[in-house]
């Protein structure tokens, strides 16, 4: 019998932690882990799960379970585990008491994020099991065996999902069974040696973590069944995992694989073996060569190819190209492109978005802006053109501030909004303050995580079960610190924002000021009302098409034919009424 | 079965994401082996979105290379050229008849495509044009525009009317079930039943 549903791995992550009898689970969103805590949520009356304020809490929270002795979870995006990173390396040397699972959503193609990066290396660096499903079945069964391998070996286990992983939906057999797993709490005993990380202690648990990785070797190699050999054609042998091995499975079906589901401690004796049973081996992985390193790292001969695979996403088409180059028995399809001078059409800030007036502002300002990680990272593109560098989560603050040390001139501002604020901002305008900066920390707070899809944060006075928080108040937060500028401003007053950055831009004292201004989508304007350009009035300035507003468009040319007056598109239009403030010809009105 | 490829394009906001959804949950429901492959994220904001759709009696790869999709559905003009080259060349097109002006032509960085039509007509010479909007409007909400469009999907899919109804009955809510049902039958009026 079976128990069918259709879902994505990331909602399959969900349903396993549960099943598996996960009891706390704390993540901090981000694309394209986000949706694993949104369905985790659903179960909240038996996962104790939240939005943490960052990656590193989460970590930590979910560590502090596992100490208590309860099954616990996190889950963030690849760049998360950066900032996750140091309690992770320790902790794989304390040793986990309730199995602790830590989900990592790598984004190969940089299809959401700041960079692309291998997580695979960094379970490698932490010693820590790693699981690589393929599809969202994989993901369900991996996690339960992740938290069986987690107590019975008592080491964290990472399960890392793609954005291809995550964000396709399979069918998934959940058990008849499915329902909230009864596990109970191992028990917690003090015990300092286990679990206090001073040297004298770190030192023995340094040699245990060794032998606990031959252990788990073993496991990888002869126990595990997730690392299978497939026979086939032993003419060419392919060592693959995660979602390389679904493209393998369409293009080089016929030959035998070595399928990873579990890719680290590396099954040295398992890829031996399958070595000697082909003629061949090639191996096939998204991103970083790290199985292939391991492998030519055992003397064993890897077919070298031109095609390049280290790097972005995979796609059957680039291994297509990969058998031509190997085999030479297929032909590449011919590629009819028709997008030859098509205008891109690249994310946008929506219609009535309450970021839009400060960047119109800054823009107008000529300040250097450093930027942050967002919806407002949208505020660099053109025609707003106003942030001049995003780096990542929180880093606005203290590069403004090296800027400033540098000897930079120009206005200086960084710009972040709530989210990213409560994540990693409060340590930079400290650092600010303490050492004498003059930078001008533009706090964007809208009271929601926007560009993840609308998460709640410490701002937004809900958590993610749905309970009522405390709303903290970032002013005075700024104010507590000693910072004697703060200023809150509404975020639909382009006089008022202009009047306020000017001064404190150009003040040679440090500031807080906080934009305030609801998401339109999660507020429920995005049909708050409809404006309209009056032709006979329109003189076609353009000053409007700055906004970068996705419902202003361009409509007929002046005589001359240079210039265009504006439309407004009805449907697209959220009645912010930004526009109505840049127009200098009262030609725009409300209509509705 | 061979398995089919269907793509479905537009712009983030118009529905795509509900439309694959509900044609994989309905292959899913056939007691095929199926996988929708979606990417979301930055690209929800205004920007050019894709989903694809296999389904059949065993699926590995979620996505497909370029001109390998037997279907392609662009909910706006210009999109379906923008993906043109992953249509197999056999492959049917449908295209929905509405223009979103992306941010950098309106915003005049670059050119608007002033030749549009007549560079569909040459690209898909057997495309099918589709009002979903005005039958949408029509029948009282724009927003079910993408149930029209599933409904003309639908007949080109193996799957039954009743199993796309039933499938629709399972992911919408009561109360705007009848309108997205109503915009369903008039979609898959707009579209002949593929032959075989």
């Amino acid at each position: 019998m079976s128990n069918e549903m259709f879902l994505s791995a990331n909602e399959a992550v969900a349903y396993a932690a549960y099943s598996a009898g996960c009891k706390v689970a704390s993540a901090y969103p981000g694309t394209p882990s986000t949706e694993i805590f949104e369905t985790l949520a659903s179960f909240s009356g038996t996962i104790n799960c939240e939005w943490a304020v960052n990656e590193k809490v989460a970590m930590e929270v979910a560590i502090g379970g596992s100490m208590a002795g309860a099954r616990s979870l996190c889950a963030m995006k690849h760049v998360g585990l950066n900032v996750a990173l140091d309690p992770l390396m320790t902790y794989t040397f304390v040793g986990a008491l309730g199995g602790l699972v830590i989900v990592i959503a790598d984004d190969p193609g940089i299809h959401s994020s700041q960079n692309e990066q291998d997580s695979r290396v960094l379970a490698r660096f932490a010693r820590v099991p790693l699981f690589e499903p393929s599809n969202s079945q994989e993901a369900f069964d991996m996690m339960l065996e992740a938290y069986e391998l987690s107590e019975r070996f008592q080491v964290p286990c990472v399960v890392r999902l793609t954005t291809r992983t995550s964000h396709t939906s399979t069918k998934v057999d959940v058990g008849t069974d499915f329902g909230p797993g009864g596990v109970a709490l191992k028990p917690y005993v003090k015990d300092i040696a286990r679990n206090v990380a001073a040297p004298m202690f770190a030192r023995l648990m340094r040699v245990k973590v060794r032998q606990r990785t031959e252990e788990l070797r073993a496991y990888s190699s002869s126990e595990t069944t997730v690392n299978r050999i497939e026979e086939g054609d032993c003419s060419l042998g392919i060592i693959t995992a995660s979602i390389a091995y679904e493209y393998v499975k369409d293009v080089f079906g016929e030959f035998s694989i070595l399928k990873l589901g579990m890719s680290n401690p590396f099954p040295t004796e398992l890829v031996r073996r399958f070595a000697a049973e082909v003629e061949r081996v090639l191996v096939i992985e998204e991103l970083d060569p790290v199985m292939e390193e391991q492998v030519r790292a055992m003397g064993i001969e890897v077919i070298e190819h031109k095609i390049e695979l280290d790097m972005m996403e995979l796609n059957p088409g680039r291994l297509l190209a990969l058998r031509a180059e190997i085999l030479g028995d297929v032909e590449i399809p011919a590629v009819h492109r028709a997008d030859a001078g098509l205008p891109s059409r690249p994310p946008v800030l929506c219609s009535g978005c309450s970021h839009r007036g400060l960047f119109y502002v800054l823009s107008k300002l000529k300040a250097t802006v450093t930027g942050d990680i967002g919806c407002y990272t949208l505020g660099a593109f053109a025609p707003l053109s106003a942030i001049d560098s995003v780096i990542c989560m929180g880093a606005s603050i203290g590069n403004a501030f090296g800027m400033e040390k540098a000897g930079h001139k120009n206005r200086l501002c960084a710009v972040i909004g709530d989210s990213t604020f409560f994540h990693s901002g409060y340590t930079g305008i400290q650092n600010v303050l303490y050492n004498g900066g003059s930078v001008t920390t533009i706090v964007l707070d809208n009271r929601i995580t926007g560009m993840t899809g609308h998460q709640v944060n410490p701002g937004s006075g809900k958590t993610l079960s749905g309970a009522v928080a405390p709303i903290t108040d970032i002013g005075a937060v700024a104010r507590a610190m000693g910072y004697q500028r703060v200023e809150s401003v509404d975020a639909f007053d382009i006089e008022r924002m202009e009047e306020v950055l000017k001064a404190e831009l150009d003040s040679d004292q440090p500031s807080v000021v906080i934009i305030k201004g609801p998401c339109r989508i999660s507020a429920g304007l995005m049909q708050a009302g409809t404006f309209a350009v009056d032709a006979t009035k329109c003189k076609a300035c353009g000053a409007c098409f700055k906004l970068g507003c996705p419902a202003i468009v361009r409509g007929e040319t002046t005589a001359v034919g240079k210039r265009f007056q504006a439309t407004i598109d009805p449907v697209q239009c959220s009645g912010c009424g930004f526009c109505v403030q840049v127009c200098r010809f009262d030609a725009i009105s409300r209509i509705r | 079965m061979k398995t089919m490829n269907i793509t479905l394009v537009g712009v983030g906001g118009q529905g795509t994401l509900l439309t694959s959804d509900i044609l994989a949950k309905t292959a899913a429901l056939a007691g095929l082996d199926v996988k929708k492959s979606e990417i979301h994220g930055m690209a929800q904001r205004g920007g050019s979105v894709i989903s694809q759709v296999r389904f059949g009696d065993e699926v590995h790869s979620p996505i497909v290379h370029d001109g390998a999709s037997d279907l392609l559905v662009s909910f706006e003009r210009m999109e379906a050229l923008r993906w043109r080259h992953l249509l197999a060349p056999a492959g049917r097109c449908l295209i929905n008849n509405i223009d979103l002006i992306p941010i950098t032509v309106s915003s005049g960085q670059q050119p608007a495509v002033t030749d549009l039509q007549e560079r569909l007509e040459a690209e898909f010479p057997d495309a099918i044009f589709l009002d979903a909007i005005s039958i949408a409007t029509e029948i009282g909400n724009q927003r079910c525009m993408n149930m029209v469009l599933a409904g003309a999907i639908s007949n080109l899919t193996p799957f039954s009317t009743e199993l796309w109804q039933e499938t629709m009955k399972n992911r919408i809510p009561a109360k705007m079930l009848e309108l997205n049902l109503e915009a369903f039958r008039r979609g898959r009026a707009l579209t002949t039943p593929a032959a075989g």
